[in-house]
């Protein structure tokens, strides 16, 4: 959403309240907060300052222990179905959710509250999208995505790892403007972000379509910026729109740091991109139309039908969600 | 005698629980406690070694990078390959800034609002705080109408009803004492700080493609391809300008805002010179090369030992002497619990035996906590920036030397003061400021090597796994900005059989060990006044003053508790991670 929208949203807010914003923190590495504040557009400090009241966020907040957690009680008592809820980090479920614990009550007991009572539930990076690297094989504690942790909740998912900042301000400032969340994907995905394949939106594209490839670290295809599918590139089976809206206010992008896509913003990518210095088993094919479910579950090292269209900007279509294995939720 | 609670423990990485027994309005014992748990190094077993830093890198995204560092160091050492000169200098150009945007960070946003109360800063007169911040530095946003602005902007918030992150303050607290003029200098800095950091770390964007979790590194080298005369190389002569623009702008930032602002509002806190001390046992890895990189004398974070505060000697590390108890953790060990294990032979098998959800105390005689103990020939020791000065000024190197002279003298005090909670503060400040001329420095030498043609940024000796013996055992140390780094591997054929990472956070918030030893945080506030225990501000300073990352600290490794022996190849002691890395 473009920036202009912050001025006319925080005209039209005028001196009326400010949604509060609950910033909740799981089995997280903190780098999705970290990934926030480096927004430029809107500012960060606009976006924890101005744009909303950011009021519990446990890594940047005042205050700690009663203090916090009394906030945190008045905002889900107070404001109830008005205050919007952003999740990071996956949700452990084994042993009763005892692998994550704050002042004594269990992730999922916080989630459940603490979501069920929010006008909306942003989850941000890979882990809260659907348990991220947490849940990765073996997935020792039983880590979810909120989706699943908290099932029949309305959920906006802001995949990648981290989220990009760029998105989820994007987000943000359409719900303030227009209290309503974008369109979405069959994951729960804005369309305008994770809607388009990263292969056909890459700059090193041409040089793929023309068969130069770097076919060792640090030769001189790679010192070219030639493609970097052979060396395990997962561009052509990932959507994001990082080549795009790049990182860090428009610096850049892994692929142009000359590392191959590792598909950070697909579904299960932990398991299913990995490993990342594999190339893709097929070559992409010609003219094939591909569905979201083959894309999201690339399955790198299975069998993959053609991967992507030549030349052809390909919306995805919906397809199932990845399974839930049995024995993952037994403990729960 | 009734026990205090703090959970969360906010503006840290993690999840972090202190419980803390109060006396007489002091406290007499405290626990800490990492409440989160999620195994990484159970998920590694059986994946690429070669991509390991790219899980590994994800134990924490505030510190982000340095554990994609140790690890590609731990496979490059188990897999004996060395990288070219162009890879050491970009894998310590992205970690001294990583160094240098974690330390500003953790003063402004994660630790200034203990010492700093916003309220007060309305109160202030923008010419008095124009005319402060004058006398203090050179920096050009210092007029009293900037600072009025700054102020009408935080009025604003305050006068809204809606304070957004300051809404849960201990606004009023006695035990702030700076004058409004300096709270709103402060205040204006941290919005200042929080724009900055934002802007210098595009220089992890440049070289990895973004931050956090820049996507760069390779076992064998870096994927910044350089060269003078491509436009899509990672660094041609466009990087260098922004680099070096970026650098030149960090130094700025740093001599001109946080050093002045840290030597003006410590000494208005003087008692905290003498509090939140805590072991007085110092450890570093050592890091940054100036010189030979396979000679850690010329590291310019020297690598040694202080025990006892005695800064007359400095021991040797040897690093046979690592162990980790498990006593007073949830996990537990297959033959017993009497000695703690090297982490080469360790072994995990988590137990959780805490109270059920939810809870209001811990059982503290029992297990109560997801870290280790980390224990140095069997002590506690305390890791991070005051250690890497109090090592580096033992040891006499003399940038660190100048430093911290140059800080007792400008406050006219012994060097007793560094052991205690704002000596920690200032180590950050003395290592920031020694750290930013040398990122300077390591783009010149990019800047040169590229123009003489001097290109190579990747050893392919061994990318190919048909090339790596049947089995290989390696470890990996980094001097990250919270403390000493290391990562521990073994491969099995062509995957990791076992990893396991000891972290700076891990020696610091660890819980007791056998005999009862407390871990760094829990000796650091025995003896504290609380003055108001519904608003423990004075644990917060000095646990902040350590920066704490749980994420980072809470591991575990081989399920199978599989042993293997250290690595044989090194040379003067000295891991070979750590030569060749540098």
């Amino acid at each position: 959403m473009p920036e202009r929208y912050l001025a006319q949203t925080v005209a039209a807010v005028g001196k009326a309240r400010k949604p509060v914003l609950v910033w909740l923190q799981f089995q997280d590495c903190t780098g999705c907060s970290e990934s926030i504040l480096r927004s430029s557009h809107p500012d960060v400090a606009d976006v924890v300052l101005d744009l909303l009241s950011w009021e519990y966020h446990e890594v940047i907040m005042a205050g700690a222990g009663g203090y916090a957690n009394a906030l945190l009680d008045r905002i889900v008592k107070n404001e109830k179905g008005k205050y919007l809820v952003v999740v990071e980090g996956a949700i452990p479920t084994a042993e009763g959710g005892i692998h994550c614990m704050i002042n004594g009550h269990t992730a999922l007991e916080i989630a459940e509250r603490v979501c069920r009572n929010a006008a909306a539930t942003i989850a941000v990076g890979a882990c809260a999208f659907d348990g991220g690297l947490v849940r990765a094989k073996p997935n020792p504690t039983g880590a979810l995505g909120v989706q699943e942790a908290v099932p029949g909740l309305k959920v906006i998912n802001m995949a990648g790892c981290p989220h990009n900042p760029v998105n989820t301000a994007a987000v943000l400032v359409h719900y303030l403007t227009f209290n309503d969340l974008p369109a979405l994907d069959q994951y729960n995905r804005p369309l305008f972000a994770y809607g388009r394949i990263i292969h056909d939106q890459c700059e090193r594209r041409a040089h793929y379509d023309a068969g130069r490839f770097v076919t060792e670290w640090g030769d001189e295809g790679h010192r070219k910026g030639w493609c970097l599918y052979k060396m395990g590139c997962k561009g052509p089976a990932a959507t994001f729109n990082c080549p795009v809206v790049q990182w860090n206010d428009h610096t850049s992008w892994p692929i142009r740091a000359g590392h191959g896509c590792i598909g950070c913003a697909s579904p299960r990518f932990w398991d299913t991109m990995s490993p990342f210095y594999d190339r893709l088993p097929s070559v992409p094919g010609f003219g094939v139309e591909v569905t979201a479910g083959e894309i999201g579950m690339a399955l790198v090292g299975a069998t993959v039908a053609g991967v992507t269209a030549h030349g052809l900007i390909t919306m995805i279509k919906p397809a199932p969600k990845p399974p839930v294995e049995p024995e993952e939720r037994k403990e729960a | 005698m009734a026990r205090l609670v703090v959970d969360p423990v906010n503006r840290i990485e993690g999840h972090l629980r202190i419980e803390a027994q109060m006396d007489g309005g002091k406290i007499s014992d405290a626990w800490s406690a990492g409440t989160m748990f999620r195994g990484i190094e159970l998920i590694l077993q059986g994946r690429d070694p070669r991509e390991a830093w790219i899980w590994a890198q994800r134990i924490c995204g505030v510190c982000t990078m340095v554990h994609a560092l140790a690890s590609v160091r731990a496979v490059e050492n188990a897999l004996d390959i060395e990288v070219p000169e162009n890879a050491r200098i970009v894998r310590d150009l992205i970690a001294g800034s990583q160094l240098v945007q974690d330390h500003v960070v953790h003063f402004y946003h994660l630790h200034a609002l203990d010492w700093v109360d916003v309220t007060s800063a309305l109160k202030a007169d923008p010419a008095k705080t124009s005319s402060i911040a004058q006398s203090i530095s050179n920096y050009e946003k210092s007029s009293a109408s900037y600072f009025r602005g700054v102020q009408a902007r935080v009025k604003g918030v305050v006068d809204s009803g809606q304070l957004s992150l300051f809404a849960s303050g201990y606004w009023g607290h006695p035990a702030y004492q700076l004058p409004p003029e300096v709270n709103l200098l402060a205040v204006a800095h941290y919005l200042e700080a929080l724009s900055w950091q934002k802007d210098f770390i595009r220089l992890h964007a440049a070289l990895g493609g973004k931050n956090p979790h820049p996507q760069t590194f390779l076992v064998g080298g870096m994927t910044t391809s350089l060269d003078p005369n491509e436009p899509f190389a990672v660094i041609n002569p466009d990087t260098i300008t922004f680099l070096r623009d970026l650098v030149k702008q960090a130094r700025k930032f740093v001599d001109q805002v946080y050093i002045p602002d840290v030597l003006a509002i410590a000494p208005l806190y003087k008692d905290w010179f003498s509090r939140g001390e805590g072991l007085g046992n110092f450890l570093s890895y050592g890091d940054y090369a100036l010189g030979d990189p396979k000679d850690p004398n010329t590291f310019l974070f020297p690598r040694g030992v202080v025990l006892g505060r005695d800064l007359t000697k400095v021991l040797p590390v040897d690093a046979a002497k690592i162990t980790e108890a498990v006593n007073h953790s949830w996990y537990e060990y297959s033959d017993g619990e009497a000695n703690g294990k090297h982490p080469s032979k360790g072994e995990t098998n988590p137990k959780y035996t805490g109270p059920k959800a939810p809870y209001d105390q811990l059982d503290v005689n029992g297990k109560y906590s997801w870290l280790k103990a980390p224990r140095y020939d069997g002590k506690p020791m305390e890791v991070g920036p005051l250690a890497r000065m109090v090592v580096g000024y033992a040891a006499g190197q003399p940038e660190i030397k100048a430093a911290v002279n140059g800080l007792l003298k400008a406050l006219n005090a012994p060097a007793s003061v560094l052991f205690s909670t704002l000596g920690r503060i200032a180590a950050r400040a003395l290592e920031t400021r020694i750290m930013a001329p040398h990122l300077e420095t390591w783009v010149d030498q990019l800047d040169s090597n590229m123009a003489h043609g001097k290109v190579s940024i990747f050893n392919p000796i061994r990318w190919d796994p048909a090339t790596w013996p049947k089995s290989a055992a390696g470890y990996g140390w980094h001097e990250a900005p919270r403390g000493s780094l290391g990562h521990w591997v073994e491969i099995e054929g062509r995957s990791i059989k076992n990893y396991q990472a000891v972290v700076p956070t891990t020696w610091n918030a660890g819980p007791r060990d056998a005999s009862g030893q407390r871990g760094a945080y829990e000796a650091s506030l025995l003896n504290t006044p609380v003055a108001d225990p519904a608003r423990p501000l004075e644990i917060l300073r000095t646990i902040h003053s350590f920066d704490p990352c749980l994420a980072c600290a809470v591991h575990v490794i081989d399920a199978g508790g599989r042993e293997y022996t250290i690595p044989t190849r090194t040379n003067m002691g000295v891991p070979n991670a750590i030569l060749v890395a540098h």
